[in-house]
């Protein structure tokens, strides 16, 4: 099968999962009472409302090419920061640092990628931005906090843009014998790390009995964890064929990524109890923010593009 | 008419998309009755924002209270504070107010004609956290209208989106709280009233830094 044919394949597959989702809400739903209501299950109905339009999204930014996964990763980056920097207090002496954060680098990260261009998007958040963004702050003349300032506004840039750039720079990888499927690889990504999210969720809800972190995420449990991560590896597992990795090499990975998954979950979620909120935003009714639906691919992203890169790309 | 609908379209359209502007009634709901907004000053986007997120039915009853010293100089100006905005101007130049043209009083007489106003007591773009002290015309306009509510809306972020002196928004994602309104009371005097309403405002602002 073509790269092109597999990709099809792929999402058929998906959507032909969210079919049975779907039902399956609709037959809960139906087993209710007339008239009665249930948060949960209304809960789950705008979640898997949500999800098929986002898989639909990523359907149609790959039915463009790469330069509709750039594009869509750009508009969700730019979604994630205004999330994040809404959210985490700034002053006016950092107005000029957030400029150039969202209409310099933002689009100049995502331009790197598409001319592919390596050895400068890697660095260009974690050294230029770094030392450049808080020289505009500091010529801002307030020192109010200035270094928690100047972090946060390095945060947001590294989590929403560095880190989920890396999604579409997969595409740029040279994989001897994968010329031309790279596509492939950012779907195992997102596949496999949002499924951990769900299997997660699922499990929680159906075995959940051990709470996790009661200071962080009230409502994760032990179980939901474990099964969750357990299912999702196992779900990377079954989809080894469409990466360049051996079965037992993708069992790995997957574990990887799903336990990185699980702590940019967990770690955005400290900040989000220090400020007292449930979510980052309420732009996707049922799940939150953006930035809520890819806080586990902004910590695996940037690993499994590495172990990729390190271990597939001679 | 038809210029300024489709400017007041596009003037809303453009103020949520950049801001991704939520509001949130917590204290009531979007009815159609009188009231007075007031809310806390940091931007000259506040009032656009929250004329632009009532629903149209209650934005078409809803004006902006605003100073005319500067939206009367210039046609642009005033063609969108008189016929997109369709604003209640009050001289605010302090001293020399001549009988007639008192700001409560254009206020109270908007009222009068069936309108509900958005006010800022603070009198002044607040630079600062917090909130400046409330300047009186709130009270003395409750005390012409007692039946009316005054329900306190907090803008959250829009100070940040395009501070003083800056010439390009951050397009980060404001919110306004709608809260409890309240009515001034017979025994409420300048102080308490003002008090309360200071109060009603703080308790909307999310917890700060």
């Amino acid at each position: 099968m073509t790269a092109q044919q597999t990709l099809v394949a792929v999402f058929a597959g998906v959507f032909a999962t969210l079919l049975v989702a779907s039902a399956i809400a609709a037959l809960l739903r139906w087993r209710l009472a007339v008239g009665a209501a249930s948060a949960t299950i209304d809960n789950l109905d705008a979640r898997i409302k949500a999800w098929w339009v986002m898989i639909g999204c990523l359907a149609v930014a790959f039915w463009i090419g790469p330069a509709g996964v750039i594009g869509l990763f750009a508009f969700i980056s730019f979604q994630s920061m205004r999330e994040f920097i809404s959210l985490t207090h700034t002053r006016r002496g950092d107005h000029r640092a957030l400029l150039w954060s969202f209409f310099f680098f933002l689009p100049l990260q995502y331009f790197l990628i598409g001319i592919d261009w390596y050895g400068l998007f890697s660095i260009l958040i974690p050294v230029y931005a770094f030392l450049l963004l808080p020289i505009t702050s500091a010529l801002g003349e307030d020192t109010t906090r200035f270094l928690e300032r100047a972090a946060k506004v390095q945060w947001g840039l590294m989590i929403c843009v560095y880190c989920l750039s890396h999604v579409p720079a997969l595409m740029t990888l040279e994989i001897p014998d994968y010329e031309g499927r790279n596509a492939l690889l950012v779907v195992f990504l997102v596949l496999t790390v949002q499924s951990s999210d769900v299997f997660q969720y699922v499990w929680g809800k159906l075995l959940g009995q051990r709470r996790l972190s009661r200071n962080i995420s009230p409502s994760k449990t032990v179980e939901g964890l474990v099964g969750g991560v357990l299912t999702s590896t196992a779900a990377g597992v079954a989809l080894w064929w469409m990466t360049p990795f051996l079965p037992w090499q993708a069992a790995l990975v997957a574990l990887a990524i799903n336990v990185l998954g699980f702590f940019g979950g967990f770690v955005l979620s400290a900040i989000k109890r220090d400020r007292g909120v449930k979510d980052w935003g309420h732009m996707i009714e049922g799940h939150g923010g953006m930035l809520d639906r890819v806080d586990s691919i902004s910590f695996s992203a940037p690993i499994f593009f590495h172990i990729v890169r390190y271990w597939w790309v001679p | 008419m038809v210029v300024a609908r489709l400017t007041a379209a596009v003037i809303c359209g453009g103020a949520k998309l950049l801001t991704g502007v939520r509001a949130v009634w917590c204290g009531c709901s979007p009815e159609p009755r009188r009231r007075v907004y007031f809310a806390n000053h940091t931007s000259h986007g506040d009032f656009v924002l929250i004329w632009a997120s009532l629903p149209a039915a209650l934005r078409h009853r809803t004006r902006p209270v605003a100073g005319a010293d500067y939206w009367l100089a210039g046609g642009l100006r005033r063609f969108l504070v008189e016929r997109v905005f369709r604003a209640v101007l009050v001289d605010r130049t302090p001293g020399a107010v001549p009988a007639g043209r008192n700001p409560v009083h254009h206020m109270a007489a908007a009222l009068d004609g069936g309108d509900s106003l958005i006010i800022f007591p603070e009198g002044t773009r607040n630079l600062g956290e917090g909130l400046l002290p409330f300047k009186s015309g709130i009270y003395h306009l409750a005390k012409v209208h007692p039946e009316v509510e005054f329900v306190p809306v907090w803008i959250e972020n829009l100070g940040r989106v395009m501070p003083k002196g800056s010439l390009i928004p951050v397009p980060l994602l404001c919110s306004l709280s709608f809260g409890q309104p309240l009515r001034i009371a017979p025994e409420d005097d300048r102080t308490s009233f003002l008090a309360r309403a200071r109060a009603g405002l703080l308790d909307l602002a999310p917890a700060s830094d």
